[in-house]
């Protein structure tokens, strides 16, 4: 527990109502959305309203050698937030404003506790949209979404989070505020950090403010399914695709496990005894382009064995779709807990890792399904296994030990979307090296050599 | 058996009397966060201890012994929820929620007893004449504290009351509904006889079409008589009980339920009307829930769970109601009440029957289902955040240009007529039913 002078300091720099210190109030900060991770309540919670009031924050912390945590929404799948040293956790729930909408340059300003999708509502009617898109876009922050370097369905044609961060304010761990970056298209002054903050988890500094780049919204777009009989005709399919020079909007593939599971739960009518569906979408400002890449899609398909179900009104679209936004959800209505990964390959490679996290499930007796980015690489082999049962758990980490193997064994990467957080810490030398650690020990020391921001996630913590 | 004597023979069976029971529903959720792009709570306060994702988490530490529900903060944490069902309704595993956030509260009242002024009012609600003479004597004395406008009949404080109460809601500006001097159920016989009627049915009012909104009560019987509906309204019915669920007073709920069944079963109707979402949500699932175990109650709930229905549903899915005729000239938006929408899944009916007026130029506003802040007593209890959530209620409204919003909900109907005082452009609160009956009435050029 912290010292009372310090919650009063607190209290002081942000006011009474923005600094929480009830035992309740804590166990609720004291977890993220990701499974079989530690949960451990701060000393405090204090949600700041401007970016002056977390540079102060941060030199109490600092001047008292106390940990900060800061957290967005909370929707992170990877133990990012979790406060495991104790300490603050920043909440910048309260630091949501919407502070420019420029059509004219394509960009946004916006403060980190903006919700993704308010900002997509926000621009709407300028016909542009901010394209990344998590699973949770109704509730993850753009802080967090930045901090992670989040993904989402888009992420084959329009990329990641880092692709569409134009520039950033930054508090440092010394309490510094720095901004870099900006409105210019073309911007190569210096170092590039945001690429460097982007993703750093909350790890190296804390994001206040945001310069998020936008693009006109498609006009134009054809949803269809494929049906496979074999998980190699699907993965074919997917590189058939992009031989074929279509870029499609969103390339989604399920496993019969998670196909099977997604009919019991919402009974949409998919084919169970299909081995692989895959979910196709194609965008784009012409008509005549999205009929011309829509028509080459399916001639993929059915070149590739796979029987072809196309939606022809919104309505065959969200029907579409629904089985995609189930998936979740119905994997996970299997049991009380749902270890979810995000295991990425380069997309060549797709169907070998479907086939290694099948066998993977079979070796170790798991409830194992898969689904996911098909046409970014980036696969969610999801556990669902029972927390009060130890033995079935050790399995899981064996298995979860193995998925990460074999993906980096395919020259992949630990995540395309979630982070490391703590969750896959123990697996970052496997695919850095002993360099790469030391380079990341390297930038953690220089930005913040006393570990005070977010300490014990992705750079582990000094042995003394 | 009486009801009375049936209040010992408490089952104890549901989540509402074994707080472990709802350990599965606590299991099912994911923390994925869904429930915040939803709840209203959280969308004014800013604070995870108002999502309900947080709630479980919270709960969970209470089942694991981690915090205590003797702790104050988990007691204003466990009353500080709408109980609107908006999170059910996106979370994409189905925790029943309302499950969880109910059997807290049953679990607190079982631990500390109720507070002194709940146990008040809860116990008078048992003794149905008492609390309809309070209710009563309360409408006579209401001009010593409130002043009277006129032509919205409702109430506003006088000072010096309205100073006193300056800072929670309980200032000048606070608009609430008259309490009659004449309760519906006083001015309308038992029966209401049609000649040859196609059907019969039982009108089961409620409190807040009784004592606040008569008028409204008295169009929907009209409604039901203008298609020859012959109409039965027990009159030793009492109080869904709802009001007295969310605060976790189990037993008094349990008597009022088999009050209930029992004023009904006499009346051996074909159908149950309502003409609120929360009264309808009880008849079909709490009661049934509730009286589960208890062999005799719980298959006479049953047998009422199927055939109650919301007027709109009754008119529209059961009799194929009459066309009206008469001119209502008025562009209306509809208000989805949580309790109508979310649990009694009645949201097309409504809608079905404004378009169906002569005159009414209908204005969908943006996000209709988004509650509109009342939760029965949580605008007394939370009036800070109520009324943030009513006054984006009220923006959405006013952006529709309408100049009547329309509800099936009375709860809904005094926290809409409040802030759009406040925050509104003077539309009109009405119950659909009203407009309804208005173009019957205007057919005969009443």
């Amino acid at each position: 527990m912290l010292d009372r002078s310090i919650i009063e300091k607190l209290e002081a720099l942000v006011g009474k109502e923005n600094v929480l210190t009830s035992k309740m109030d804590l166990v609720a900060y004291s977890y993220d959305a990701t499974a079989d991770v530690p949960r451990q309540a701060p000393d405090v919670v204090v949600l700041p309203t401007t970016s002056e009031m977390v540079q102060e924050i941060v030199n109490l912390a600092r001047a008292n050698k106390i940990a900060i945590y800061p957290r967005g929404s909370g929707t992170n799948l990877s133990g990012g937030t979790i406060p495991l040293k104790k300490g603050i956790v920043l909440s910048m729930q309260r630091m949501n404003k919407i502070l420019d909408v420029d059509a004219a340059n394509l960009t946004a300003v916006v403060q980190p506790g903006v919700v993704i999708a308010a900002l997509n509502s926000a621009v709407a009617p300028f016909g542009l949209i901010y394209p990344p898109d998590p699973g949770t876009v109704t509730t993850a922050s753009m802080g967090g979404s930045c901090a992670e370097n989040s993904g989402g369905l888009r992420g084959l044609k329009y990329g990641v989070t880092k692709n569409y961060i134009m520039g950033l304010e930054v508090v440092l761990a010394n309490g510094e505020k720095v901004r870099f970056g900006g409105k210019t298209v073309k911007n190569v002054t210096a170092y590039d950090f945001s690429n460097l903050f982007v993703g750093s988890e909350g790890t190296l500094g804390i994001i206040t403010e945001i310069t998020a780049k936008l693009i006109p919204a498609p006009k134009y777009r054809r949803s269809m399914m494929g049906i496979f009989k074999t998980l190699q005709d699907a993965g074919n399919a997917v590189a058939g695709i992009i031989a074929a020079q279509v870029i499609p909007a969103t390339l989604e593939i399920m496993d019969q496990m998670t196909i099977r599971t997604v009919e019991d739960f919402a009974n949409i009518g998919l084919p169970t005894d299909a081995k692989a569906l895959l979910l196709i979408e194609v965008d784009g400002m012409s008509q005549d382009v999205v009929t011309a890449e829509a028509e080459a899609v399916m001639n993929v398909v059915k070149t590739n064995n796979g029987d072809l179900h196309t939606a022809d009104t919104d309505q065959e679209r969200d029907q579409l779709w629904t089985a995609r936004r189930n998936a979740l959800p119905a994997l996970a209505s299997l049991n009380n807990t749902v270890v979810l990964e995000d295991a990425t390959v380069p997309r060549s490679r797709i169907t070998d890792m479907l086939v290694a996290c099948e066998n993977i499930g079979k070796k170790y007796n798991l409830t194992l399904g898969t689904f996911g980015h098909a046409g970014d690489g980036n696969l969610h082999p999801t556990i669902l296994c029972d927390k009060y049962n130890k033995e079935e758990i050790s399995r899981v980490h064996k298995a979860v030990d193995e998925i990460f193997e074999a993906a980096l064994g395919f020259g992949g990467t630990l995540s395309g979307e979630h982070g490391i957080g703590i969750a896959k810490m123990k697996y970052l030398g496997n695919e850095l090296g002993q360099s790469g650690l030391n380079l990341m020990r390297s930038m953690k020391e220089a930005l913040d050599p006393e570990y005070l921001l977010n300490p014990g996630k992705m750079v582990p913590l000094k042995e003394v | 058996m009486t009801a009375a004597a049936n209040t010992k023979t408490t089952a104890t069976t549901t989540y509402h009397d074994d707080l472990e029971i709802v350990r599965q529903e606590l299991d099912k959720c994911m923390k994925c966060g869904n429930c915040m792009a939803v709840c209203p709570v959280y969308s004014i306060d800013k604070v995870e201890s108002a999502v309900t994702r947080s709630k479980i988490a919270v709960a969970d530490a209470v089942l694991t012994g981690e915090l205590s529900l003797d702790d104050p903060q988990v007691y204003h944490m466990v009353f500080n929820c709408l109980v609107c069902k908006s999170c059910m309704t996106n979370c994409p595993t189905k925790v029943n929620f309302d499950r969880i956030v109910l059997a807290l509260r049953a679990a607190l009242v079982r631990k500390n007893g109720l507070p002194w002024l709940k146990k008040m009012i809860f116990s008078t609600l048992k003794h149905p004449k008492l609390f309809d003479t309070g209710m009563k004597v309360g409408a006579a004395m209401q001009g010593l504290v409130f002043r009277t406008d006129k032509t919205k009949k409702a109430i506003s404080p006088r000072s010096p009351f309205a100073s006193l109460g300056e800072g929670f809601g309980f200032d000048a500006d606070r608009q609430m509904p008259e309490l009659t001097v004449t309760p519906l159920r006083d001015r309308v016989p038992d029966v209401i006889k049609v000649d040859k009627p196609a059907l019969k049915v039982s009108f089961f009012t409620g409190d807040s079409l009784n004592y606040f909104y008569p008028d409204a009560g008295q169009d929907l019987i009209e409604v039901l008589t203008a298609n020859n509906i012959e109409v039965h309204i027990p009159k030793d019915q009492s109080c869904c009980g709802v009001p007295v669920l969310v605060h976790g007073d189990i037993d008094t709920v349990r008597t009022l339920a088999r009050n209930n069944i029992d004023a009904f079963d006499k009346t051996g109707s074909d159908y149950l009307i309502t003409g609120c979402g929360s009264c309808g949500g009880a008849w079909k699932h709490d009661y049934v829930e509730l009286l589960a175990a208890d062999p005799v109650y719980g298959l006479k709930a049953k047998h009422w769970a199927e055939r109650t229905y919301d007027i709109s549903t009754f008119l529209t899915k059961v009799i194929s109601f009459r066309k009206p005729m008469g001119e209502v000239r008025s562009v209306v938006t509809y208000h989805d009440s949580c309790h109508l929408k979310k649990s009694m899944k009645v949201f097309a009916e409504p809608r079905e029957i404004l378009k169906s007026i002569p005159g009414v130029t209908f204005k969908e506003m943006s996000a209709p289902d988004t509650c509109c802040g009342s939760g029965g007593s949580y605008v007394v209890s939370h009036y800070e955040t109520a009324s943030g959530i009513g006054k984006r209620k009220a923006e959405d409204i006013n952006k529709t240009g309408a100049d009547t919003v329309s509800v099936g909900c009375p709860a809904c109907m005094m926290q809409l007529l409040d802030n759009i005082n406040r925050f509104g452009n003077a539309q009109k609160t009405r119950h659909y039913i009203s407009l309804l009956a208005e173009s019957y009435r205007k057919e005969k050029g009443k």
